[in-house]
């Protein structure tokens, strides 16, 4: 059964990850944690685009919701109980699933550019919600988030990067564990027939409007979860950290990855995290000037992702996992081929 | 008389299906070559594996000396031939007169293509009528016909006209196939004309090729064609 | 009363700007079928050129012509080295493209010219006139009017008089058949492009002088504005670029006037939202064939 080879492969998978968490630095683990929280808005929309075949520009603003919605239930009540943290990020998953709900439903007629334009206006506007109602958003200087410590038990020494791994990676386990579910099963199914041929998934008897506006709504539930958990990850909310770059960088995530492939999802959200680490660094190899090293920091990075967006666009458009795929179905044939060959060579022709 | 297009061996396909397999036919300058035979023959890829949309996998296409298959698309129409595709291709969104004067377009000497537009005219009084009317708004034989005037304001030595009978009536067939056997006897024009109305194309064609999958079974002239009812029987269904 | 008339003559203006950016977006969708992500990022590559040559030559006019013509350079580059590969893809390729595009270009801008913002001048004063004790127009503003209603002559007279502007209307509704008929079909997408860019280069020096200034990221709420224009009107139709332009800049500016400047942003999402409700396919949009 498809739900207990995933947990399966997802405990296997979570047992391994406890591990490394013991052999990584602070740094590594709070790259591990940011990578996991991505990797929850990335597999989302992977699968709203990859399989439903809705181009969504606007997830960033998505994750913002999430987030500040993590960030106004801290703040209140964060100090409530060791279960709040659950609470908070469950209703940061809530909150987005309802306005994912709204742009999906208005969304459901669109297609193409004009579904693409709504969620780039959603990108661009969402943020600027925060500096109308800043009584409420504390406009561009932003919130802090309050989170519990590490638990007592776990010992007073814990690592808080450790902790903060732990928690978003139960939190991307789960999310994969659904979405894979979710793509195995007769609604995944139905999600591709309406990205293949609409007309003839209509005619097939599927409600194609209801099917996309639920795809829209569990992408967006995956949105919020990542977002609330980067909330938690940085003590912190802004609009800066949500803005329009944020949905363009996940899209190069799903794009790099691979679209509507989980695997895929994790590549991206891990090139998310590495790629302006490696950048960084090789702006450090190379001795500059203060003010040229402080023009390169944020936009060389910048560059590159949409370099590297073009590059993969024009040159592999189905990703990483699109390669591995080709790769692999290379060395089987080649393997059977050297089969062959053996065989021939035994029998003695 | 050395044939004004030859092609000799020619295999052409879509991804890797092949769909001609082998053909070969010659058309002489002023005469009309028909090519008949069954849906999925390969008639229609013919004709566009020698106006360079599809690129052939082996073979030679030879027109008045010149290699075509090193001509790109868009510089058949100077050497002397236009394609007149299945579905006519007149551009809707454009008028009658836009239509016609996009066939001049590439032409230098202004002054032929007025004179030319003006013949075209003359050919085809309806046209002239709706000179100013969009695309979209002509019937079938006024767009066959708006088609067949636009190929000729290139003055083309070689005609390739693909289905001009689909989806009209019988006297608007007949009237074409005549206007084709004038044009050939007054201008010299040669003619690859695929057709599915084997009657109309053989009343006018010179000679016959008959397709079947993709090879050419019949190659011979139009009155033998008429006369053979075993062969008519076999692949032309009459 | 007075807050009116100023608020209409003001967002005319704006208008006319989001009209010229909507126009060439229309102009890449109807020969394409792209929408062309990355124009706002172009238009603030010319904008930096144009900043460039001014600071260097002291001449505003030098500055324009640069833009103009860096316009046309940069739409037929994009066009050719980038574009071209994935004009016969699926849509959601060439969106993503252009997306990379806009990441590339304000990185490789930012690293160039740094991210702070960069006062913009206007060529003309942008303090409205006084016409019997109300303020009205200002002179920059009959410059934008003038300049967008030459461009948009010039464009008419181009598509519908001219040997190439026929060429690149047949490409466009039928590229196939334009080949038969002797049209370099890539060179009309190309020039294409390159007027387009020039278009949007210009919207774009008319419309950053009146905004927070010179930024890697000044066209992205313009882009998104234009884009609702484009879309408001009907992605095939220039008069509707055009309508949907003059319409979104008096609505927008009649929102900062009257509601909040904070607002408009958002006014701008629900005005799309409610075209897109009500007509699916724009304004202007022909009767959709039912598809089932």
């Amino acid at each position: 059964m498809t739900l207990l080879r995933h947990l399966a492969v997802a405990a296997v998978a979570g047992v391994a990850l406890f591990f490394a968490t013991y052999q990584l630095d602070p740094f590594r683990n709070y790259q591990l944690a940011t990578a996991a929280a991505y990797l929850c808005a990335v597999a989302g929309l992977t699968v709203l685009v990859g399989q439903s075949g809705q181009l969504s520009l606007g997830h960033g603003a998505l994750m913002a919701v999430g987030a500040y919605t993590v960030a106004l239930l801290q703040n209140a009540y964060g100090t409530t109980g060791p279960w709040m943290l659950a609470v908070s990020l469950a209703a940061g998953a809530l909150a987005t699933t309802l306005v994912g709900a709204v742009i999906g439903l208005a969304a459901a007629r669109l297609r193409g550019p004009y579904l693409a334009g709504v969620t780039l206006a959603v990108a661009v506007t969402v943020p600027a919600i925060a500096t109308t109602f800043d009584e409420v958003f504390n406009g561009d200087q932003g919130l802090p988030v309050y989170v519990d410590p590490p638990p007592a038990a776990l010992g007073r020494f814990f690592p808080n990067e450790r902790w903060q791994a732990w928690l978003a990676l139960a939190a991307a386990l789960v999310t994969m564990v659904l979405l894979a579910n979710l793509v195995r099963s007769r609604f995944g199914r139905t999600l591709r027939a309406v990205r293949d041929d609409e007309v003839a998934a209509s005619l097939a008897g599927i409600s194609v409007a209801r099917v996309q506006v639920l795809a829209f709504v569990v992408s967006a539930a995956c949105a919020g979860l990542g977002g609330g958990l980067l909330a938690v990850l940085a003590f912190s909310v802004s609009p800066s950290a949500f803005s329009l770059t944020l949905s363009l960088f996940l899209i190069l995530a799903i794009v790099v990855g691979g679209l509507g492939s989980l695997a895929g999802a994790v590549w991206g959200s891990l090139l998310l995290v590495l790629l302006p680490q490696v950048t960084e660094s090789v702006t450090d190899q190379l001795t500059l000037s203060p003010a040229v090293a402080q023009r390169l920091q944020g936009n060389l990075p910048l560059a590159i992702f949409g370099l590297t967006l073009i590059v993969v666009m024009i040159a592999t458009p189905g990703g990483l996992q699109g390669l591995i795929r080709r790769g692999a179905r290379a060395l089987a044939r080649a393997a059977r081929g050297l089969a062959t060959s053996l065989n021939r060579r035994k029998v003695g022709t | 008389m050395t044939a004004l297009l030859t092609v000799d061996g020619l295999v052409a396909g879509y991804n890797g299906v092949p769909v001609l397999d082998d053909v070969a036919l010659t058309v002489p300058p002023a005469s009309i070559v028909a090519v008949l035979g069954a849906n999925g023959a390969g008639k229609t890829t013919l004709l566009r594996t020698v106006s360079g949309l599809i690129r052939p996998t082996a073979g030679r296409i030879v027109f008045d000396g010149h290699d075509l298959r090193d001509v790109p698309v868009e510089r058949l129409v100077r050497l002397g031939i236009a394609h007149v595709p299945e579905g006519r291709g007149v551009v809707a969104e454009l008028t009658v007169e836009e239509n016609l004067r996009l066939g001049g377009l590439w032409r230098r000497d202004r002054a032929d293509v007025r004179r030319a537009i003006a013949e075209v005219y003359d050919l085809f009084p309806p046209l002239a009528a709706r000179r100013g009317h969009a695309g979209h708004q002509l019937s079938g034989g006024e767009r066959q016909m708006l088609a067949l005037g636009r190929a000729l304001v290139a003055r083309p030595r070689l005609l390739l006209l693909d289905e001009p009978s689909l989806g009209l009536a019988p006297r608007v067939t007949a009237q074409i196939m005549a206007l084709l056997g004038e044009l050939r006897d007054r201008t010299g024009l040669a003619v690859l004309l695929v057709e599915q109305n084997v009657r109309g194309a053989l009343s006018v064609a010179d000679r016959g090729v008959v397709m079947s999958l993709g090879r050419v079974v019949v190659a011979t002239d139009a009155a033998s064609l008429r006369a053979d009812e075993d062969l008519r029987h076999a692949y032309l269904g009459f | 009363m007075e807050r009116f008339v100023f608020l209409t003559f003001d967002g005319l203006s704006k208008g006319a700007v989001y009209a010229a950016f909507a126009l060439a977006l229309v102009l890449i969708w109807r020969g394409t079928r792209i929408v062309n992500f990355a124009q706002g990022a172009m238009a603030v590559v010319t904008a930096y050129a144009a900043y460039s040559v001014t600071a260097a030559s002291g001449s505003y006019w030098a500055g324009f012509a640069a833009a103009l013509l860096g316009g046309l350079l940069l739409g037929a580059l994009i066009e050719r080295g980038v574009m071209r590969f994935v004009e016969q893809a699926p849509h959601l390729n060439a969106v993503t493209v252009g997306l990379g595009l806009v990441l590339l270009l304000q990185g490789v801008l930012g690293m160039i010219y740094g991210n702070e913002y960069r006062p913009f001048a206007a060529p003309v004063g942008q303090e409205a006139l006084t016409v019997g004790g109300m303020p009205l127009v200002s002179p920059f503003d009959l410059f934008v009017f003038g300049t967008v209603l030459a461009v948009m002559v010039l464009l008419a007279l181009l598509f519908t008089r001219t040997a190439t502007g026929l060429r690149m209307r047949a490409a466009a509704f039928a590229p196939e058949v334009s080949r038969l008929l002797g049209v370099d079909v890539n060179a009309t997408l190309t020039l294409g492009w390159a007027l387009a860019a020039a278009v949007g280069a210009l919207a774009g020096m008319l419309v950053i002088p009146t905004g927070l200034g010179l930024h890697p990221t000044a066209m992205d709420l313009v882009f998104v504005t234009a884009f609702t224009a484009a879309v408001v009107g009907g992605l095939d139709s220039p008069a509707g670029a055009v309508v949907g332009g003059l319409a979104v800049g008096l609505v927008l500016s009649y929102v900062s006037g009257y509601i909040g400047s904070d607002v408009t942003p958002l006014a701008v999402l629900a005005l799309l939202l409610v075209v897109l409700l009500v007509r699916p396919g724009g304004l202007f949009a022909g009767v959709r064939a039912r598809r089932v």
